[in-house]
């Protein structure tokens, strides 16, 4: 996994609540067995006119002009403003896989689903937690303000916005040190091997049925 | 010994290890694996040179990608195809309790195929790269869906890394009026708490009105518990349970039977156990549900109407609002017995059971679908269930109906499949999700149960299902 430790980066509004991930990556995309090349298809039937087909050539299709990731002031962003319940619905992790193909490294929302907070980690995106007017104020200020940026430093636990308020954001230790460090989980998860086999043969013990 | 939920006993069990931040590793008993979320996760296996751990505990089947027509024709689209087949290459390869591959009698929607299968036993960790895996929460499991990382994580080590949810009990207390299910319980749920009510929690659903439910029915709540934002949805063991178990292909038998039995016995929150929220719903005053925006919150009675987006004071919800109903076409007031449908879908991990199916055949027997319904689609959550419902001529009524009657798979509930809706048709669903375009882009989703599909096909917009003529 690629490590995050700190990323002074452009920010992108995406200003409605609930943002479901058949809504970030379609189903139709959920095809592909690679777990790259999904950052064309983020978001697309909110992002282009017609309707995606997975191996299509999108350099080509109708974008829409509305959408807010088509807008050249926010071309490059690698900061993603989010609503509440950002990320419900189905586990798939193709949306997080979209989310950092497309180029985003941090999300900053008041919630986020639990499914796929558990899976940003996993894929060096750093989903951010902070209270609802903070976040309204980063709308205000990001809507306000063309060029917007944010310094988000993991190693501190702060986001500093460009007007010098500094703020700080909770992230569970372990995850941290994991996402700081870019560790695969599972070689961590294999350090206590015995303790998990020792667990195994208790279990195969106590509830032999679970073992036919 | 101070009193536990059902949740703290099944952590308790699983735990192997805990980080100093509280973060444990959780002991994994049965996971499941379908073609769409395991081929990434059996290439970095393979690519790190890992086995996985222990190959038993494994129960794969083909379910999102597959037609539920022509099958003597395969799988036409050759994206799907070959995504069915990586999974076949990749279970041969490595091995499994049990494979049903596209076409084997017992091969159906993963989260149907479990339970009848036995394969999800009381007490277990269950999980799935797939969030409706809260399913199996129905047998008193710890289960929950995750992402392909996790199902490769899975597959190496038999653990899952996890902080421990808060508890959340749903108590529905009471009597549920004729032509009321388990369906029309949760979305009533989802529609008091909203999609976010239960993050972070896992929801154990309780009451004198879901231990009238059969597995069935719990299973259908437990299902969209992920819909209410808990990963995990739980309801504890009693005699229903045990009754469905017995005799299952991977169900314990003889002495470990007895052994097993004892032991689920256990798994119920004590008396006086904690949760950090309760939630009480009186079971007398839910009616039949009908979802009319784009998330399942967004949900009325069948005898309510479309709310009207500026009497909301929120300013991010009435936003939400006026775009669902810009959507689904909707404008602010109708009343929901007159919205019409083009096309019904029966089906899905929530409501293809056989209880569910005869549930829709019941409203639909003798009668037949309103001309302007162009499609209604029955597809049964597994061979089993087909075969089930084709003993009990289910299938003639619906025939004689006018519907069509399918092979089993996940089809049109997210339309990877060629069962889909058109842009701007507006369908009349069991499934869980009405997201813009789960059915197909463009495509607007009414949730209901399956007893409100039949009457909304048979009377060509949403009817209640206790009064139709």
């Amino acid at each position: 996994m690629k490590p995050f430790q700190k990323l002074d980066g452009l920010v992108a509004p995406m200003d409605r609540a609930n943002v479901d991930t058949d809504a970030i990556i379609p189903k139709q995309f959920l095809k592909s067995i690679k777990r790259s090349g999904f950052g064309p298809n983020l978001f697309d039937e909110w992002r282009y006119r017609d309707v995606g087909q997975p191996g299509q050539d999108n350099s080509g299709r109708p974008l829409n002009p509305d959408f807010v990731l088509n807008q050249p002031r926010y071309k490059g962003a690698e900061i993603l403003l989010t609503r509440d319940n950002f990320g419900c619905g189905s586990s798939r992790e193709h949306a997080p896989w979209a989310l950092e193909d497309f180029g985003f490294r941090v999300l900053i929302g008041p919630s986020f689903a639990d499914i796929f907070f558990n899976n940003c980690f996993k894929n060096g995106l750093l989903p951010i937690k902070l209270a609802a007017d903070e976040v309204d104020a980063l709308f205000a200020q990001c809507h306000g303000s063309e060029g917007y940026r944010l310094c988000v430093d993991l190693q501190a636990q702060t986001i500093t916005r460009p007007d010098g308020k500094v703020i700080a954001f909770d992230v569970d230790p372990f995850r941290r040190e994991c996402l700081l460090n870019g560790w695969d989980d599972i070689g961590l998860t294999l350090r206590h091997a015995d303790k998990i086999r020792d667990f195994e043969a208790r279990r195969r013990i106590a509830q032999p049925w679970l073992f036919a | 010994m101070q009193a536990q939920t059902l949740y703290e006993k099944l952590w308790s069990s699983h735990v192997v290890h805990v980080e100093d931040d509280g973060t444990a590793l959780i002991y994994i008993d049965r996971h499941l694996v379908h073609e769409v979320t395991s081929p990434q996760a059996f290439e970095g296996l393979k690519l790190a040179g890992r086995k996985p751990w222990r190959v038993d505990s494994i129960v794969a089947t083909a379910d999102h990608n597959t037609p539920t027509d022509h099958w003597e024709q395969g799988i036409l689209d050759p994206v799907s195809r070959q995504q069915v087949e990586t999974l076949d290459s990749n279970i041969r390869e490595v091995g499994a309790l049990a494979y049903f591959p596209f076409k084997n009698e017992r091969q159906g929607i993963v989260h149907v195929i479990g339970p009848e299968n036995g394969a999800t036993l009381p007490g277990m960790t269950v999980v799935c790269g797939d969030s409706h895996t809260s399913t199996h929460g129905a047998f008193a499991c710890l289960a929950h869906g995750i992402g392909t990382s996790e199902v490769e994580h899975v597959m190496a080590t038999q653990c899952l890394l996890q902080k421990k949810s808060k508890t959340m009990l749903i108590s529905v207390e009471g009597e549920l009026g004729a032509g009321v299910t388990a369906k029309d319980i949760v979305l009533a749920i989802i529609g008091r708490i909203g999609t976010a009510g239960g993050t972070g929690y896992a929801m154990e659903f309780a009451g004198s009105a879901i231990r009238s439910l059969s597995m069935e029915g719990r299973m259908t709540i437990c299902n969209m518990a992920i819909e209410a934002g808990a990963r995990a949805g739980l309801v504890a063991v009693d005699d229903k349970t045990i009754d469905y178990l017995k005799d299952r292909p991977f169900s314990p038998k003889g002495e470990t039977w007895d052994r097993a039995v004892e032991y689920w016995r256990t798994l119920h929150s004590d008396e006086g156990a904690q949760f950090d929220a309760v939630v009480e719903l009186d079971a007398a005053k839910i009616l039949p549900q009908v979802t009319w925006g784009t998330s399942p919150e967004m949900v009325a009675a069948i005898d309510g109407i479309v709310p009207d987006p500026a009497l909301e004071a929120d300013p991010v919800k009435r936003e939400g609002m006026e775009r669902a109903l810009q959507y689904m076409g909707l404008k602010a007031r109708t009343p929901i017995a007159e919205i019409p449908v083009d096309k019904v879908f029966i089906g899905s991990c929530t409501n293809s059971r056989i209880e569910d199916l005869r549930a829709a055949a019941e409203v639909a027997r003798g009668r037949r679908k309103a001309d302007n319904v162009k499609l209604v689609l029955v597809v049964p959550g597994s061979g089993l269930v087909k075969r089930q419902a084709e003993a009990e001529g289910l299938d003639k009524v619906f025939v004689a109906a006018g519907f069509e009657w399918r092979e089993p798979g996940c089809s049109m509930c997210l339309a990877m499949n060629a069962d889909r809706l058109e842009p701007g048709e507006r369908c009349a669903s069991t499934s869980n999700r009405n997201f813009e375009g789960r059915q197909g882009a463009g495509g607007r989703t009414h949730l209901v149960s399956p007893a409100m599909a039949a009457a909304a096909a048979i009377a060509g917009h949403f009817a209640d299902v206790r009064t139709l003529a």
